[in-house]
């Protein structure tokens, strides 16, 4: 057995809003969340839309902090994809500034090496070294994505969680993306922890599945196991949706 | 194609005609640092009261000024006033703002409380009560005003920062190991700019206003300071019958300050600034 590159256990996750009288009303969304991430593999997590992926993956990267649990992460710096690059990607600024500021971050290369960097990022993530001078709203989705995700390489992280990173993207893009990821895997050593709502996506890349329903994990097996012979009722029903 | 792109996006007249306006109004402040038709305080009885045209565009007045000459400097001092009143309210008003709006928290909510009660009363009339206290002068209504400026600022500022922080760039930039005041000042505050820019219009309109009121009550800029479009005012006021044009000079250069500025801050209002020009799309194409 492989070591894990992330622990997650007993996690709880809430929301606070606005109740009545001005009381803050506490909202769960995650329930007694458990597993591992092993290193090389791809972790697929699907669940319908407001089931609670997208707080799971901000809670365990550090951007939700309204939960308790344990978080154990066993790599440095683990990134995200984001579902919508254009949220994601600053508006104000280029393509190029915005792939370099982790390297600015960490301040110790020097303007030539950063660039250079930079460049050689743009090129394995399928963009050349003009895209560099354009604003994220000069680009198409596809293109964007893949400047989400050289933002997320250029920091070097062996843990990436992808956060629907193709649900915004035409089907044939889609399958370029995906593409991109499983080769940026296996040059790189990446483990991903893959969210989607799209059971065909899922099953095209995880090598283990997690699905979630309502803030919980109700099954969480081998790709083949849980598309062959799903336990619950509710993985039953996912999967005979999505053959239709 | 670029033709297309053009028909359904009319120009932005509003800001052009504020841009236009604003320089020509800055263009002749400029001027009149180096040069005016005449010396603005060189008096002359001969002169005395003449209506506008000939050697003295505007006319002279009671003093035999040159009226055209005095709203060159005036509107200098008027307009150096706000400039500066606005730069403190903006930058102290954008700080607190944007830590408030991203931080957050109990901090915030005791900072916003203060500045309702501030807001609450309109700031000429604060202005004028800070007055009494202090004293009138150039530099004591800088300092009142630009201070009363801050809360307006910081709750425009507040307001952007608190809605762009919840966006994914900003989380992005975390996970990127971006420290927090260079998330703020780098990476949100230029997403705000337009916004930033449309308060800092309306700040000049009122500043210019302030600055004409408190003059013109005598608590603003002193006679023996320098020239302002709000003392011209209070000067001209006894010589309506005799001579309008003084007053009509003062009043119109006021006027025009304001026209310009709302215009500005109406285009920027309306338009997103982020976009790209034809000239950078012609660029991309070739
Ligand atoms: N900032 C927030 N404040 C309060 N509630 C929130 C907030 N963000 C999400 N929620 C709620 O938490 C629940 C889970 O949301 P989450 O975004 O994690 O779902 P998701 O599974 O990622 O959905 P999708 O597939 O649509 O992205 C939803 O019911 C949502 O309404
Ligand atoms: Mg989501």
């Amino acid at each position: 057995m492989s070591e894990p590159v992330l622990e997650v256990k007993n996690l709880n996750a809430y929301y606070y809003g606005n109740g009545v009288l001005g009381k803050k009303l506490k909202k769960q969304v995650l329930y007694d969340i458990n597993f591992e991430v092993q290193e090389g593999e791809v972790l697929g997590l699907v669940g319908e839309s407001g089931c609670g992926k997208s707080t799971l993956a901000k809670t365990i990267l550090g951007l939700h902090a309204d939960y308790d649990g344990e978080i154990i992460h066993h790599t440095n710096r683990p990134q995200m994809v984001f579902q919508d690059p254009k949220g994601s990607l600053n508006p104000a600024k280029t393509v190029g500034w915005i792939v370099e500021e982790p390297l600015r971050a960490y301040g110790k290369y020097s303007p030539e090496e950063r660039r250079k960097r930079v460049i050689d990022m743009l090129e394995r993530v399928g963009l050349s070294a003009k895209y560099a001078e354009r604003k994220p709203r000069e680009l198409s989705g596809g293109q964007r994505q893949r400047v989400g995700i050289a933002v997320a390489l250029i920091q070097r992280p062996k843990f990436i969680i992808a956060d629907e990173p193709v649900s915004a993207l035409d089907v044939t893009i889609q399958a370029q993306i995906l593409e991109l990821l499983l080769e940026l895997r296996r040059d790189l050593d990446l483990s991903y922890l893959f969210i989607s709502h799209d059971l065909n996506v899922i099953r095209q890349i995880s090598d283990r599945v997690m699905v979630m329903n309502e803030g919980r994990i109700i099954e969480q097996d081998t790709t083949e196991e849980i598309f062959t012979s799903p336990k619950t009722e509710y993985a039953k029903t996912l999967i005979d949706a999505s053959l239709l | 194609m670029k033709k297309l792109k053009n028909s359904h996006r009319a120009p932005n007249y509003n800001l052009i005609w504020g841009c236009v306006i604003t320089s020509i109004m800055v263009l002749m402040i400029v001027v009149s640092f180096f040069w005016t038709p005449f010396n603005p305080d060189a008096m002359s009885y001969a002169e005395k009261d003449l209506a506008p045209g000939g050697a003295h565009l505007l006319g002279t007045d009671n003093f035999g000024r040159d009226i055209f000459s005095r709203v060159m400097e005036g509107a200098g001092t008027t307009l150096s006033i706000a400039f500066c009143a606005v730069a403190i309210g903006a930058s102290f008003g954008t700080v607190i703002g944007g830590l408030t709006g991203y931080f957050g928290g109990a901090w915030d909510e005791f900072i916003m409380r203060i500045n309702d009660a501030v807001t609450a009363f309109p700031s000429i009339l604060l202005a004028l009560v800070i007055v009494t206290i202090t004293g009138s002068g150039r530099t004591n209504i800088i300092f009142i005003l630009g201070i009363l400026f801050i809360p307006s600022f910081a709750r425009v500022v507040r307001g952007e920062f608190a809605k762009q922080r919840q966006m994914d760039y900003v989380k992005n930039a975390k996970l990127m190991g971006v420290k927090p005041g260079r998330i703020m000042f780098v990476h949100i505050l230029p997403n705000i700019a337009p916004v930033l820019l449309s308060a800092v219009a309306i700040g000049f309109n009122n500043a210019v206003l302030a600055e004409a009121s408190m003059s013109y009550l005598g608590v603003g800029v002193s006679q023996t300071e320098a020239v302002s479009l709000g003392r011209m005012l209070l000067d001209s006021q006894a010589y309506w019958m005799t001579s309008p044009w003084q007053a009509l000079s003062a009043g119109c250069a006021i006027s025009i300050l304001i026209l310009g500025f709302a215009l500005i801050s109406e285009g920027l209002g309306t338009r997103p600034m982020w976009r790209p020009t034809t000239k950078r799309r012609r660029k991309q194409h070739a």
